[in-house]
């Protein structure tokens, strides 16, 4: 999942990281290659961490300079492991960093900039590349996207028409569809949003719906207030419609987090990301992926996933360019498609994939993403700003007043904002 | 000690030696409690009266008493309504009279230390309306539904553990049997309990399909997305985790009270309820602070299962100020201002313990 968890025994897993990262603190001996450290947050994903074990190994053998060595940690503790190594110094040279997360860490001063060739920063997709104050920050090999995923039976059977990114639903159209699902009683639920996903899903998910009214989480252009954007009369259209979800009956409040539903044939349709869609096209052969509805200001879905940051404590930047450099080369970027199931970082790469072949059903994920992506607001503030989001849209789904709620989020986001004199 | 006879030569050194082991005995506790008990107490009182961030730029800045004034800030603001030109009283689409929001009163506050609404009233004749506006309303529901907890159960989980520990004292067949079955609970891990629970509450969970099977006609019930049951359903499965941890304290106090007063008050004619009640709730009385306070304090740190099955959620129903403290500091990176939540907690626990003591202390 491309999401973090807050964890209960994050602090517990970090003071142990911190003590077994202390033990392996990098010593460059005299003769042989200089150890560079790497840490990556992929401890829990067995494709991904034996992949980046493979890269590293290849790294390792093309050139004599330098080893790099790795440190996997789990997903759920991993930022407060980066937050503990920065407070105690102890920062390894190469780390990797959720998308969102990213300028919090370059503003902390974590992060330095990453000097990729123009030509290949130039053939990423937009979702990999971590920009922060005009600097590129970090680099992702892939990417991921949600989708709304259903079958063609169900929709040919309920006269529903198949969207397309060029014209997906519109928001009365995609009204009408939950509509007539809901009203069929063929399912308990028209559609599974996957509310039972707490923490980053939240914003990542659902945030992308209010843009598509015309609102969003923070004014882009100054980056300072959060005032008539996430509290103006698109936002309030939104929460009225993301309520008016739940009191319809179209969507549970309470969704377990297995998400098997869809599976199960209990709701017609389910927002989901990428990371599922094999399990549902194992499911079903008629399973369609489709476009976010269009509710006036164009389709919308979340963009940037984990990606790849060289350290300001880092030694030898060059060996982790050097890394970062070799990773981005496209048999890997081929290889990290197609052993994860993400959407590969450049269309050369994809072009070679196993997954996103024309005729695929998965390649509506790399079409979503590379027209209907938009990237989490590149603020410091955004890990407050995830979950001041997150509380507002759960207290709307569950029958808040939508302009108290929204009102209460703009005041706490703005507080964080002035307290920390706007992060400038 | 005989004191008439002078000291021998080495009673001196034996002592100070005795001390020295008796230093060294709990030199390892003492550094565990001073690392991870002592040092992050201290840290967090010089911490709330920072801006420290967890990730942030540079060193955390001194702001005195700014998080305190943000956390326990109470304002009560009253404004007239809304007239039109002729002096009527001004109406919304709902025919209700409209008055300035509390959003307005507060809309040229300090950005930080702006109030917004916990309550509202008004006035009988509708020309005024007052307002409760408080720095930070999820601190005082969190202190709200803290309270609530408690004094559910307190109560709730102590008796029901003493009266389990009396069942398990009869000494019948197979009560080795239930005392373990109470336990097992307790030494399961509080994550996986309330994970098990998270399901058994769903809606298509155990708890429905079992009230479904003996009820008749009963409709199925969102236990933990329902903001009216959700505060209760993690209070009745809390005192079910920890009922067999006081079941077992409250059988070690039975156990210290001797047989013979049973037979002596036996001897005298008394009843079961009569011996219960002059015997064994007297001879439990040091018993009972323990488990008292004890209970107190767990329930009053109320988070593991607010964190895993509700997140405070949903409408802020299961808000608890350990919850709060925790979701300031890691999940918003507030450090500063979770650090302050933490120091009011700890007043709060350490005035409650207190006055508890107070109360239930020997009167001689």
């Amino acid at each position: 999942m491309k999401f973090s968890k807050p964890g209960a025994s994050v602090a517990l897993v970090a003071v142990a990281s911190l003590a077994l990262s202390a033990c392996s603190s990098p010593g460059a001996s005299s003769s042989g290659p200089v150890d560079v450290s790497l840490w990556t947050h992929a401890a829990g994903n067995p494709a991904e961490i034996a992949l980046i074990e493979e890269l590293t190994t290849a790294f390792n053998e093309s050139q004599s300079e330098y080893a790099v060595s790795i440190e996997d940690l789990p997903q759920a503790s991993y930022n407060d492991a980066i937050v503990g190594a920065a407070a105690a110094g102890d920062l390894p040279c190469i780390l990797d960093v959720d998308g969102p997360v990213m300028p919090a860490w370059a503003y902390a001063g974590y992060l330095a900039p990453l000097t990729v060739d123009s030509a290949v920063e130039e053939s990423l997709i937009g979702g990999v590349k971590g920009y922060y104050d005009d600097t590129l920050y970090s680099v992702g090999l892939y990417d991921a996207a949600t989708a709304i995923v259903t079958r063609e039976s169900i929709l040919s059977e309920f006269g529903i028409r198949v969207p397309t990114v060029d014209e997906p639903w519109t928001g009365e159209e995609f009204d009408a569809a939950l509509a007539t699902l809901q009203s069929s009683g063929e399912f308990e639920n028209a559609l599974d949003m996957g509310t039972g996903w707490t923490g980053e899903w939240y914003p990542y998910a659902f945030s992308p719906f209010l843009q598509s009214f015309g609102g969003d989480l923070i004014d882009r252009d100054s980056f300072e207030t959060a005032e008539g954007v996430l509290n103006g009369p698109e936002a309030i259209a939104w929460g009225e419609w993301w309520q008016g979800l739940f009191e319809q009956g179209y969507v549970s409040t309470k969704e377990s987090a297995d998400r098997e539903r869809f599976a199960e044939g209990t709701v017609a349709m389910q927002f989901n990301g990428i990371w599922a869609a094999k399990t549902a096209a194992d499911t079903f052969d008629d399973v369609l992926f489709l476009p976010t509805p269009d509710f006036g200001a164009g389709a919308k879905i979340g963009a940037a996933s984990w990606q790849w940051g060289i350290s300001s404590a880092c030694e030898n930047p060059e060996a982790a360019q050097a890394w970062i450099d070799f990773a981005l080369q496209k048999e890997w970027l081929v290889r990290f498609s197609n052993e994860t199931g993400n959407i590969p970082a450049t269309a050369e790469a994809a072009a070679e994939s196993d997954l996103f072949q024309p005729g695929s059903p998965y390649l509506q994920f790399v079409e979503n993403s590379a027209t209907l992506a938009l990237i989490r607001p590149a603020t410091p503030a955004y890990p407050v700003i995830a979950k001041v989001f997150e509380k507002a849209a759960a207290d709307i789904m569950n029958g808040a007043d939508v302009q108290r709620a929204l009102d209460a989020a703009v005041d706490e986001i703005n507080a964080d904002l002035a307290a920390n004199n706007y992060y400038e | 000690m005989d004191t008439t006879r002078p000291p021998r030569a080495g009673a001196h050194r034996t002592r100070r030696a005795e001390a020295r082991f008796g230093l060294a005995a709990i030199a390892p506790a003492a550094l565990l409690l001073l690392i991870f008990l002592v040092i992050p107490t201290l840290l967090a009182f010089a911490l709330s009266f920072t801006n420290a961030k967890l990730i942030a730029q540079g060193a955390p800045e001194f702001v005195g008493i700014q998080n305190f004034q943000r956390l326990l800030g109470v304002e009560i603001a009253t404004v007239d309504v809304e007239r039109d030109a002729s002096g009527a009283i001004e109406r919304g689409d709902d025919g209700e009279p409209v008055y300035p929001s509390a959003r307005e009163l507060q809309a040229e506050a300090d950005p930080v230390l702006k109030k917004s609404e916990l309550g509202s009233w008004q006035s009988g004749d509708a020309s005024s309306k007052t307002y409760l506006l408080v720095g930070d309303p999820i601190f005082w529901k969190a202190l709200l539904n803290t309270f609530l907890f408690v004094i559910v159960v307190v109560p709730v989980q102590a008796g029901l553990a003493l009266a389990l520990a009396l069942f398990v004292n009869l000494r019948m067949r197979g009560s080795n049997l239930f005392r373990t079955v109470i336990f097992i609970p307790v030494v399961t891990s509080m994550v996986v309990v309330s994970i098990l629970w998270l399901f058994m509450y769903q809606r298509d969970g155990l708890i429905n399909q079992v009230l479904a099977s003996v009820i008749p006609g009963y409709e199925f019930v969102d236990w933990l997305a329902n903001p009216q049951t959700a505060l209760p359903s993690i209070i009745v499965m809390s005192i079910w985790q920890a009922v067999g941890f006081h079941m077992i304290i409250w059988l070690s106090g039975l156990q210290t009270i001797p047989g013979e007063l049973y037979e002596a008050a036996r001897l005298d004619g008394a009843g079961a309820w009569r011996r219960f009640t002059s015997v064994t709730w007297p001879g439990l009385r040091h018993t009972a602070v323990f488990v008292l306070i004890t209970i107190t304090i767990a329930a009053l740190g109320l988070f593991v299962q607010i964190n895993v099955m509700t997140q405070g959620g949903p409408l802020d129903s299961t808000q608890t100020l350990v919850f709060h403290a925790f979701t300031a500091g890691y999940g918003k990176q507030q450090m500063g201002y979770g650090s302050a939540i933490a120091v009011v907690f700890f007043v709060l626990v350490l005035t409650i313990s207190l006055i508890q003591r107070r109360l239930t202390r020997e009167k001689d």
